[in-house]
């Protein structure tokens, strides 16, 4: 098993969010975190990159407990999160963005390579190159903030929401490189609003309320599901 | 014409003083986001080092900044690392500001202690010796910290412009949180940015030895002018920082020779104020970050 989170509690402070999560991601799957706002699923991913720790139980990347590693190990071991609202660094050029995201010392010798590798699959990102992170649309930086979490070359790749706030026609444009990147048979773990389109692109999924996982099911039993459909698919 | 260039050039030469301290002040404020009210003080240590190092070996006063400089780089290092890291989440950001004023103290007195109250003179080495270019005198000394200081400027600019370290001093600057996404170690990254600030003053500290006397108190005269620069720099541009240093040389110089001497401070604060109520932002600047460094 690449990722598992066995049994754990974390929240902020004194306020406790997780509520004995446990969930596994295996090598080449794509799975995703349903849930409603709130319910814990940002919490979740920002436990596993080790932004903040768990109160209680653990995170283990292919075997190893990590959830005591700092944030920058877990990044340098295969783990990057491209997180909620594009978190961009807005006063740096997109080459400079994009260089940043090859950081990691693993990443930093194959940075040119990686670099043609990732333009190609965002044409967009190219035109703009130079150009600083702050003078893009909203969707031209998501597709940077991407972009710029694959410059690590990463094992496992989280997003939190990359749907958020887009306009309608870039959510499309943004689902179609998740697709693309799912396609190259990349490890992916996904938290998205958009429940349609993540459960019909991941192989399984965790349902996640009130800080508890209360169910987890292949992608497209969960699609089939009463309770899913009514909660969260709106049918 | 001969005395208004006497009195630019003056000025200028003053500028360059007040840059050289206020880069690395500038800094650590633009970086850490750490207002070290010990920056001074850190000046005064160099000084003192380099006095010892001077006069115990028989040194020229610039060659000690061989040590001096990673000795404060050392200290600036600790500095963050033991004190202002451990308070970096507290909930108030102020508390900050009192430790970097302990140290600041703690610092004179450790001082007083040492060397006593009387002045420690690094022997000036031919530096106080007058130039003669063109129908002005400038110091070789002055003129070495106003090279000096340019050079520091472009060297930091293309240092954290060119290289993969010092975009990611950047890049914390500008988002603290997906700079640790990316991998950065964003503790150590501060340990380093309050080193190299510290590092400046070092420099700055065996440039300045030979031109005036060191005393305890030394530091607490030339950080509040580099405050200032600090802020009419546009709080964390290096280059704004040197500019602004520029601007408060040449007020310092001009409102002494024309309007004398007593009132070249109150010239110089007036002047500060004014433009705190006009352009908060800052002369050169308006952006919080290092980011404009370009």
């Amino acid at each position: 098993m690449m990722l598992e989170v066995r049994h754990v509690d974390a929240g902020y402070g004194a306020t406790t969010i997780l509520n004995d999560v446990s969930l596994t991601v295996d090598e080449g799957e794509v799975v995703t975190i349903v849930g409603a706002n709130g319910a814990g699923k940002t919490t979740t991913l920002r436990t596993i990159s080790s932004l903040i720790k768990p109160t209680s139980g653990s995170v283990l990347f292919d075997g190893e407990d990590i959830s005591r590693k700092g944030a920058d190990e877990i990044v340098e071991m295969g783990i990057t999160m491209i997180p909620e609202g594009r978190q961009l660094f807005p006063d740096m050029t997109v080459r400079e963005n994009l260089m940043m995201g090859a950081f990691k010392k693993s990443a930093r010798a194959h940075q040119a390579d990686t670099l043609e590798e990732v333009l190609d699959l965002f044409p967009r990102v190219h035109e703009r190159l130079d150009q600083n992170a702050n003078s893009l649309s909203g969707g031209e930086q998501q597709m940077v903030a991407i972009a710029r979490g694959l410059m690590a070359r990463p094992r496992l790749l989280m997003f939190d929401e990359p749907s958020l706030g887009l306009a309608p026609i870039i959510v499309t444009q943004v689902f179609e490189v998740i697709d693309k990147i799912v396609a190259t048979g990349a490890t992916v773990l996904i938290v998205e609003q958009n429940v349609f389109h993540t459960l019909k692109a991941a192989d399984r999924g965790y349902v996640l309320e009130n800080g508890a996982i209360v169910m987890a099911d292949k992608a497209d039993a969960l699609l089939d599901n009463e309770h899913v459909r009514k909660a969260y698919l709106g049918i | 014409m001969e005395v208004f260039l006497q009195v630019l050039v003056n000025g200028l030469m003053l500028g360059g003083l007040f840059a050289i301290i206020g880069i690395g002040l500038t800094l650590i404020f633009g970086i850490v986001k750490v207002i070290n009210f010990a920056h001074g003080e850190f000046l005064m240590v160099g000084m003192y080092a380099a006095f010892l190092l001077t006069t115990a070996l028989d040194v020229h006063p610039y060659t000690t900044a061989i040590a001096v400089i990673p000795l404060l780089f050392v200290f600036g290092m600790l500095t963050q690392r033991f004190l202002i890291q451990p308070l970096m989440n507290a909930r108030d950001d102020h508390i900050q500001i009192f430790v970097t004023v302990g140290l600041s103290t703690a610092l004179i007195n450790l001082a007083l202690l040492v060397f006593g109250a009387e002045f420690a003179t690094t022997p000036p080495s031919g530096l106080r010796t007058a130039l003669e270019i063109g129908p002005v005198r400038v110091l070789v000394g002055q003129l070495v910290v106003f090279g000096a200081a340019t050079l520091l400027v472009v060297g930091l600019t293309l240092y954290l412009n060119n290289t993969q370290f010092g975009r990611a001093i950047r890049a914390v600057a500008q988002n603290r949180a997906a700079a640790r996404l990316m991998g950065i170690n964003v503790n150590w990254v501060y340990i380093v940015t309050f080193g190299l600030g510290a590092a400046c003053v070092g420099l700055a500290a065996s440039l300045i030895a030979p031109l005036y006397p060191t005393s305890q108190t030394i530091g607490t005269y030339f950080v509040l002018i580099a405050f200032v620069v600090v802020v009419l720099g546009g709080m964390g541009s290096i280059t704004g920082a040197f500019l602004g240093a520029m601007v408060i040389g040449l007020i310092d110089s001009f409102s002494a020779y024309y309007i004398g001497s007593d009132l070249r401070e109150v010239a110089v604060f007036t002047v500060f104020l004014l433009i705190l109520i006009l352009r908060p932002q800052g002369l050169f600047g308006g952006r919080q970050t290092l980011s404009h460094v370009s």
